[in-house]
C-alpha cells in the first residue's frame, strides 16, 4: 500500500485487510514528515500483519514509485511466505466488497496476473501525446515543478531525432498502475539477473510505474488478464476521478473488489464498506459499466459541452462551437410578404412555433404578439441589438424540444446574417425581391416608395451574397418571386417535409397568396424612374391573376 | 498578450495591493479571531451595513457548507450588526466609518485582509445577500470541491450572481431573521443573458436578469454585470479589481473554457429582492455610495414608485443545483 496523505484512512483500510487475514506492507512517502511517519508507525505498531518498507521520494511520473513499490513487494515476499498474490493498492483505494471474496475469487485462479497491459501503438488512454515516446525519449526534468524545461528538452530530442535504446527482449506495454500479481511472476521479475539494466532504463522512463511491471510481466506470467481489479477512472488530464458519499450505491452495484480514489472525508463510504460484511458470499463478476458511463459523460461534458450553451464556463471560440445552436430551426424570408396568412398557415401544418419578424427595428415579434417568451427573454429591440447572436441562441436553447420558425427580411436587423448563414442547425428559405409587395400594396408617394425600394434592394442583396458564401455551412434555398409565384406548392411542400417529422402527410391546404394585380406595372414604373429591381427575376408587364393549385384530396369511394 | 500590456497589468496589480496597503488605516479591528484559522480552512470575506437581520440565516449556511471562519468588514452598521457578529465565536470585525465608495466599493478593505490573512486558503468573497451554490454541494461539502479543485491545479472557481425575486409585491411577504430568503425570492430568470469577452483582463463579462428586463430595458449596456469569481485558492500577491468580477493576474478569471467544453461552475443565488429592497435603495440612492453614480439604484427607485413586479410567466422556480445546471446556468464540468 502506497501512502502519502490522509494517513488515518490508510490505517482504517490496513486493518481492514488484516483482520481478514491479509498482510499489509506500507511505503510511506518520503515527503512525509518524519514526525507524521512515526506517530502513524507507532499507532499500528499493535498489529504484527503491518509492515513498514523502506522510503522513497514519490514524485507523479518519475521512479520512486516504482522503487517504492519494489522495495514493498521485497518485504511481502520475503516476510509473508504464504503470499500468493500481491495486490498493489494506494492509501486511497478501499475495498468494496468482503475481502475474502478476493480470497476465493484470487485462490480459484492461482496462476493468473491480473494487470492491466497493453502496447502503445493500440491504446489512447496517454493524454499529452506522449505515448511510444515515453519509452525512447530521456525525462530528466520534471513536470510538475518544472513544465517549461520538460517540454523544451521534450522538444530538443525530438528536433535531434534523439532516440533510446529500449533493452532486447523487452516490447514496451502500458496500463493501469494497480495490479495484482502472483508471487511466481512477481518475484521472476524482481529477482531478474537482468533487473539492474531494465532498472537503469525504466528509471528514465516516462510515468514508469505505468510501464515497469506492465511490460516486466509480459517476460514471466504465463497467464495475464489484462485488467486491473482495481476500479479506477481517469479524466481526460489523466487524473483519477474521485469517489463521495453520493456515489455509495453505484460502487455497491460495481461489484469491483477494490475503487480509488475515495475522498478522505468520504465517512459515509468508508463507514458502509469497511463494515463486517463477510456474511454474504457473492461470486459476480466486477462491474463497472455503470460508473464507466458517468464518468465518460463527465469527461464528455468538459471536453465537447452541450451544443448551443454559452455561459459563464462556457464561451468557445469562433469555430470551437460544435454546433453554434441547439437545435434546428428554421428562417423565413419573403414568405409572409406574399402570402396573406403564411404564420398561422405553417403554425397548423408543421405544429412549430412561428414568430414574425424577430429581428424587426421597433419590437421583437414573437409568435401570437408575447411581449416574453421561455427564459424570459423579452422583446425589447434594444435589448436584442445590444448581443443579437445571444438572443438567438438563447431563443433556441430556451425552447429545447420545440421547433422554431421565424421571418426574416432586409427590413430587419442585418448583424446575425452572418451568424445564421454559418449555422448548419438553420434551414434559410428566400423568397427574393418579395419586400416590393408591401411597398406595391402601400399608399405612398412614389418617389420614397423608389428610394426605399433602392435601399431594400441592396440589402438583400448583400444578403443573398452572405447567403452564397463558401463559409456558409446553413441548409439555403433561394428563389426569385417570378420563379416562386409560378409553381409555389412544390417548394413549399419540400421545406415543410424538411421541418417536419418524417412521414408527414399531404399538405390538406395552402396559404393563399396576396393579390399581385398589377405588380408587373408597379416593377416597371420603379424601372422607368431608373430603379431597376432585379431581385424578383422577370416579372411580366401584364401578368394574369396567379392561381394557386388546390392540393388535390384523397380520392374516396362512395359505396 | 504582449510583454507589454503583461506588464502594465502587474503595474496595476501593484497599484490596488499599495491602494488596499494604505486603506489598512480605515479599519478597526473589533474582534480579531484570526489566530484560530487552520490551515486547510475556507474563509468567507464580507462587507456589510445594517445586514442585522440577513446575518444569522448567512452564517449558519456557510457554516452548514464548511466553512471555518469568517472575516467581516462592518461599515458602519446602526443596526447592531456589529455586536452581534463580534460576539460569534468563529467571526472576525473590522469596523470603519471611512467611505464605501472611496475604497472602491470594498474591494481594498477586503483585498488588505485578505492578503493578511488568506494567504494559501481557499476564500469565498459574498455579500451577506449571496448564496452559493455549487454542483453537488446537497451532498458533499465545501471541502469536497476545493479539494477537488486543488487536484485538478485549479485556482479560481466561477459563480454567476443570479438575480432572485418573489412572486408578486417585493413586500407582500415580509423577511424574518432566521428564515431563508429564497424561500421567498425563489423564482429566477433561466435565459436572458449576454456574455461578453473583456479582451484586457481576459474575463466574461454577463449581463442579463430581472434587473436587465425590468429596470435596464432600454439601455442593456448600463446593466449591472453578474459575472463573478467569488472562489479563489488566494496568494497574497492577488488582488480582486472591480468587486469579485475580476482579478490579476489575469489567469485567475481564465473560469470558462474557449474550445467547446465546459469547466465546473456554481452560482450565487442573490436574494437582493426582498421587502427591505424599498429600503435599501432609498437610503443607498442618499448616501451615494455605488457604482457609477448609483445608476442602478437611481434606475430602482425610477420603477419602485410603480412597484413593478419582477415575476413573469416564464420565471422559473428555483429547485436545487441539478436544476440550474439543466438550464444551463452552471456546469459540473468534469466534476462526477
Amino acid at each position: 500500500m502506497l501512502v502519502h496523505t490522509a494517513l488515518n484512512r490508510a490505517e482504517q483500510v490496513a486493518r481492514h485487510w488484516t483482520a481478514a487475514g491479509c498482510p499489509v506492507v506500507i511505503h510511506v512517502d518520503r515527503n512525509v514528515p518524519r514526525r507524521v511517519y512515526n506517530r502513524f508507525t507507532s499507532s499500528v505498531a499493535d498489529n504484527r500483519m503491518i509492515r513498514f518498507s523502506e522510503r522513497h521520494r514519490c514524485e507523479w511520473g518519475t521512479w520512486g514509485i516504482v522503487a517504492a513499490s519494489q522495495s514493498a513487494s521485497e518485504l511481502m515476499l520475503e516476510s509473508f511466505p504464504d503470499v500468493s498474490h500481491v495486490y498493489l493498492a494506494s492509501g486511497s483505494c478501499l475495498p468494496l466488497r468482503p475481502v475474502q471474496e478476493l480470497i476465493d475469487y484470487l485462490a480459484a485462479r492461482p496462476r493468473t496476473d491480473f494487470i492491466e497491459s497493453a502496447t502503445t501503438a493500440d491504446v489512447p488512454w496517454t493524454v499529452g501525446g506522449l505515448d511510444s515516446e515515453r519509452f525512447t525519449l530521456r525525462f530528466p526534468f520534471s513536470w510538475k515543478k518544472n513544465r517549461y524545461l520538460f517540454d523544451k528538452y521534450v522538444d530538443l530530442q525530438r528536433r535531434v531525432g534523439f532516440k533510446r535504446k529500449i533493452p532486447s527482449g523487452l516490447v514496451p506495454h502500458m496500463g493501469s498502475q494497480w495490479w495484482c500479481l502472483t508471487r511466481q511472476t512477481l518475484s521472476a521479475i524482481l529477482q531478474d539477473p537482468e533487473r539492474e539494466t531494465y532498472d537503469r532504463y525504466f528509471r528514465k522512463v516516462w510515468i514508469p510505474d505505468e510501464s515497469y511491471y506492465q511490460t516486466l510481466a509480459r517476460q514471466y506470467s504465463t497467464n495475464i488478464e489484462s485488467r486491473s481489479l482495481t476500479l479506477s477512472k481517469f479524466d481526460f488530464q489523466g487524473k483519477p476521478h474521485i469517489f463521495y458519499d453520493d456515489h455509495l450505491q453505484l460502487l455497491r452495484r460495481s461489484d469491483c473488489f477494490v475503487a480509488r480514489k475515495i475522498w478522505p472525508r468520504a465517512e459515509r463510504l468508508y463507514q458502509a464498506f469497511l463494515a463486517d460484511g463477510a456474511g454474504a458470499m457473492n461470486k459476480t463478476e466486477p462491474n463497472p459499466g455503470k460508473i464507466d458511463r458517468i464518468f465518460a459523460k463527465a469527461v464528455e461534458r468538459r471536453t465537447r459541452g452541450r451544443p448551443g450553451l454559452y455561459m459563464q464556463s462556457r464561451y468557445p471560440n469562433a469555430g470551437w462551437e460544435n454546433g453554434l445552436t441547439s437545435n434546428p430551426y428554421s428562417v423565413f424570408q419573403g414568405f409572409s410578404e406574399l402570402f396573406e396568412n403564411f404564420e398561422p398557415w405553417l403554425a397548423k401544418a408543421t405544429g412549430a412555433r412561428v414568430h414574425g419578424h424577430i429581428f424587426a427595428p421597433d419590437r421583437v415579434e414573437f409568435s401570437g404578439g408575447q411581449t416574453l417568451i421561455n427564459g424570459a427573454l423579452c422583446d425589447s429591440a434594444a435589448k436584442r441589438d445590444y448581443a443579437p447572436e445571444a438572443f438567438l441562441t438563447s431563443l433556441i436553447w430556451n425552447t429545447r424540444g420545440e421547433r422554431q420558425c421565424f421571418q426574416f427580411g432586409p427590413g430587419d436587423n442585418q448583424d446575425i446574417n452572418w451568424f445564421i448563414a454559418r449555422d448548419p442547425n438553420a434551414q434559410i428559405s428566400v423568397i427574393s425581391g418579395t419586400w416590393a409587395v408591401p411597398l406595391f400594396r402601400s399608399n405612398r408617394n412614389f418617389a420614397d416608395l423608389r428610394k426605399e425600394a433602392a435601399e431594400l434592394q441592396r440589402i438583400e442583396s448583400s444578403h443573398l451574397d452572405v447567403l452564397r458564401s463558401t463559409h456558409t455551412k446553413a441548409r439555403i434555398r433561394i428563389w426569385t418571386m417570378a420563379e416562386f409565384v409560378e409553381a409555389p406548392m412544390e417548394p413549399i411542400q419540400t421545406i415543410i417535409d424538411e421541418i417536419g417529422p418524417p412521414g408527414q402527410r399531404h399538405l390538406a391546404e395552402a396559404p393563399t397568396m396576396a393579390n399581385l394585380e398589377g405588380f408587373g406595372q408597379f416593377l416597371q414604373n420603379l424601372k422607368n424612374q431608373g430603379m431597376h429591381p432585379y431581385l424578383m427575376g422577370d416579372f411580366p408587364v401584364e401578368q394574369g391573376p396567379v392561381k394557386m393549385p388546390k392540393p388535390t384530396r384523397k380520392p374516396y369511394l362512395v359505396r | 498578450m504582449g510583454v507589454w500590456q503583461s506588464y502594465r497589468l502587474r503595474i496595476q496589480r501593484k497599484r490596488w495591493r499599495i491602494r488596499a496597503f494604505r486603506k489598512r488605516r480605515e479599519l478597526h479591528p473589533v474582534a480579531n479571531r484570526t489566530a484560530q484559522i487552520l490551515a486547510n480552512d475556507i474563509i468567507v470575506f464580507c462587507t456589510q451595513r445594517n445586514e442585522r437581520t440577513r446575518l444569522p440565516f448567512f452564517l449558519n449556511y456557510y457554516r452548514d457548507m464548511g466553512v471555518g471562519h469568517f472575516v467581516f468588514v462592518d461599515n458602519d452598521s446602526t443596526d447592531g450588526s456589529l455586536d452581534y457578529l463580534s460576539g460569534q465565536p468563529d467571526v472576525s470585525v473590522w469596523h470603519t466609518r471611512a467611505s464605501y465608495k472611496r475604497s472602491r466599493f470594498g474591494v481594498d478593505w477586503l483585498n488588505w485582509l485578505q492578503r493578511k490573512y488568506a494567504d494559501g486558503h481557499w476564500c469565498l468573497v459574498v455579500d451577506p445577500d449571496e448564496f452559493l451554490v455549487y454542483p453537488f454541494c446537497d451532498t458533499r461539502p465545501l471541502q469536497a470541491l476545493t479539494d477537488w479543485l486543488d487536484a485538478s491545479s485549479i485556482k479560481s472557481f466561477s459563480a454567476m450572481l443570479l438575480d432572485m425575486y418573489p412572486k408578486g409585491r417585493l413586500d407582500a411577504q415580509p423577511y424574518e431573521e432566521g428564515r431563508d430568503p429564497i424561500e421567498i425570492a425563489c423564482w429566477f430568470d433561466s435565459g436572458n443573458y449576454t456574455l461578453k469577452k473583456n479582451k484586457k483582463f481576459g474575463n466574461l463579462w454577463i449581463q442579463g436578469g430581472p434587473r436587465s428586463r425590468v429596470f435596464f430595458r432600454d439601455m442593456p449596456a448600463k446593466a449591472p454585470a453578474l459575472n463573478k469569481i467569488p472562489l479563489v485558492k488566494w496568494d497574497k500577491k492577488y488582488t480582486y479589481v472591480s468587486s469579485t468580477h475580476m482579478l490579476l493576474p489575469r489567469g485567475l478569471n481564465q473560469v470558462f473554457d474557449e474550445w467547446g467544453g465546459e469547466k465546473a461552475s456554481g452560482v450565487l443565488l442573490h436574494a437582493k429582492f426582498l421587502d427591505t429592497f424599498s429600503a435599501k435603495a432609498k437610503e443607498e440612492l442618499e448616501r451615494k455610495q455605488h457604482y457609477s453614480a448609483s445608476v442602478e439604484y437611481r434606475a430602482y427607485a425610477e420603477s419602485l414608485k410603480d412597484d413593478p413586479e419582477l415575476w413573469c410567466k416564464w420565471s422559473e422556480k428555483y429547485i436545487n443545483w441539478r436544476q440550474l445546471e439543466i438550464l444551463g446556468l452552471m456546469s459540473k464540468g468534469n466534476w462526477a
